[in-house]
């Protein structure tokens, strides 16, 4: 690096000259080594992991090497325990979606119809549940509900979801009005429209990109949950549940094949959703 | 509320303060009201309720800093979550610049679309993966032992298998808020300050870093509060000797069998989670609506 300097590198002219070369180079060729460490370290993991589901050792691993087989898919396919997890999760998914979906956008419609200091006050308390840590909501609402008679279940499951899952429906809903023109809801009502109705048409067909995107994102977040469900899970068995236990109690490449599924999911979710956007943006350019 | 009603009439307008009254009162104040009351309680047989040794107390809280080996734990789990902050900042922050000013906009594209894919996977999934990385006979232990680093496989389980996997479970939590906000900077500027002379190390300094402060700020703030939060990592990666504060919680709730207990420790880590926030957001001078954008 410091070869660079232009005093220096006038005397000895070739290997200077090399050298310099070199220390030009030098920031992006470390550069390069970072990005390839980087994107090792993120996809090596899930590559070791899905590769252990072909291996025939009994234990979830690569090396050593016992044999290749694709037995562990069957034994997943059998597990009854599993499949029950997973109906689960999806039915817990979708009812926090439903709840979510409908309170986020009335905490997002209430804030706009707010001045700026109350505002402020509410969107503090909205957005907390989300710089709190998964447990502490978990156990609040676990202590809450105790007082009531009810314990830990599916009905606590989704509550417990949904207290900060209904935040980040919000703040998609939010970030969508902020470019919504309320003229178009005056001009409805001139038209003789009812209240009801410029709800639906106007405003409704407005949010539902932010609706769409913000129902996925629920669901994600619903189905990958662990922290908050594991405090008010009482003896139900969600799928996040159902591999931690596994990893401690008896873990085999079942898991893994599992694992390779669900990545291979989410592969596609990503890639039909790029697809998806390019198609769009095409279509615009064009229009 | 009038305003409200005035906009979408006094069913539709009533329903939905009904709804947003649901959450905020129903599912965000009167749980943590009710934990902050219950923590304050000593643990009770059922028929002791309302009666005479039905007292506020703060021993709940005092026990956790007059145990030694409780408040030990809580410290390792503080410094442990600043510790995992701030090597994720060290390690998205190179590749945050390049995705967001450096790269064309195709090849920042198909980064992001590689990111999200590990991003979208559930936490559990991510440090099975690393649990498997650094079991004993593993993959890990396996290469560096024919490369010949080490002599005898290592046992990575405890704390460095811990950081280690929450290190990978967070770190785009870090990365994409990071991205975004470089993302808006005016690459002219930067060109301008190259023109005039500035060295790479004074542009970050002075510019870029001044303008992401909101991104950074809402990373280390999600990545803290997730790290000192997380039950999984320390579950699958630790060891015995490894143990994080979430365990203690819950093995109040579910071993120890002393709610209050447990509800005090849970509402310590809360506060301690929200008074990192308020710190971060104050040197960083930024308002909690840039963070949660």
């Amino acid at each position: 690096m410091t070869m660079t300097s232009p005093v220096t590198a006038r005397p000895a002219a070739r290997p200077v000259k090399a050298l310099d070369r070199l220390s030009r180079a030098l920031p992006k060729l470390l550069f390069i080594a970072y990005l390839t460490l980087f994107l090792a370290y993120l996809f090596l993991p899930l590559i070791i992991m899905s590769a252990a589901t072909f291996n025939t050792s009994k234990f979830p691993t690569v090396t050593p090497w016992l044999g290749t087989t694709m037995g562990w898919f069957q034994e997943l396919w059998n597990d009854k325990a599993m499949w029950k997890a997973l109906w689960l999760s999806l039915g817990i998914g979708l009812a926090v979606v439903a709840f979510a979906l409908p309170v986020g956008t009335a905490a997002a419609l209430f804030l706009t119809s707010l001045d700026a200091r109350a505002r402020g006050i509410f969107y503090a308390v909205m957005v907390s549940p989300l710089l709190t840590p998964g447990v502490a909501i978990g156990i609040a609402t676990l202590i809450l509900w105790r007082q009531a008679g009810i314990g830990g279940g599916t009905f606590l499951i989704v509550l417990a979801q949904a207290t900060f899952i209904t935040a980040y429906v919000m703040l998609m809903v939010v970030a969508r009005l902020q470019r919504f023109d309320r003229a178009q809801e005056e001009a409805a009502l001139g038209l003789g429209a009812s209240k009801w109705m410029i709800f639906r048409r106007v405003l409704l067909p407005f949010l539902k990109p932010a609706l769409i995107a913000a129902a996925f994102i629920a669901f994600l977040q619903s189905f990958e949950n662990y922290n908050t469900t594991l405090f008010v899970r009482g003896t139900d068995t969600p799928l996040t549940v159902y591999i931690a236990t596994k990893v401690r109690t008896g873990l085999t490449p079942a898991v893994n094949a599992l694992a390779l599924i669900l990545i291979a999911l989410t592969i596609v979710t990503a890639l039909v959703m790029e697809l998806n956007r390019r198609r769009k943006e095409g279509g615009r350019k064009e229009g | 509320m009038t305003e409200m009603i005035k906009r979408f009439g006094p069913g539709l307008g009533g329903f939905f303060i009904a709804l947003v009254a649901l959450w905020i009162i129903g599912m965000v104040l009167a749980p943590n009201l009710m934990m902050l009351n219950f923590s304050l309680k000593p643990m009770l047989f059922p028929n002791d309720i309302g009666g005479p040794k039905d007292v506020y107390t703060v021993e709940n809280y005092t026990a956790l800093f007059g145990d030694r080996v409780h408040r030990a734990i809580f410290l390792k789990t503080v410094w442990g979550s600043g510790l995992v902050m701030l090597a994720t900042l060290a390690i998205t922050y190179p590749l945050a610049f390049w995705m967001a000013k450096v790269a064309t906009i195709r090849g920042a594209r198909a980064m992001l679309i590689a990111l999200i894919i590990p991003f979208w996977i559930n936490e559990v999934l991510r440090t099975l993966a690393w649990f498997i990385i650094l079991s004993f006979n593993g993959p890990l232990n396996a290469f560096l032992l024919s490369i010949g680093l080490i002599d005898a496989p290592v046992r990575w389980q405890g704390d460095f298998g811990v950081l280690a996997g929450m290190v990978y479970a967070y770190i785009l939590f870090m990365l994409f808020p990071i991205y975004n906000s470089i993302s808006t900077l005016e690459t002219a500027q930067l060109e301008a300050a190259k023109n005039l002379g500035a060295s790479t190390w004074r542009i970050h300094r002075r510019i870029v870093i001044p303008h992401a402060k909101a991104g950074i700020a809402t990373g280390c703030v999600f990545t803290f509060m997730l790290a000192a939060g997380s039950y999984v990592a320390p579950a699958l990666l630790g060891s015995p000797g490894s143990r994080w504060f979430t365990e203690i919680i819950y093995n109040w709730f579910f071993e120890g069998g002393n709610w209050n207990r447990g509800a005090a420790y849970a509402l310590v880590l809360l506060v301690l989670c929200m008074a990192v926030v308020m710190v971060t957001l104050k040197i960083f001078r930024v308002n909690l609506a840039d963070v949660a954008k």
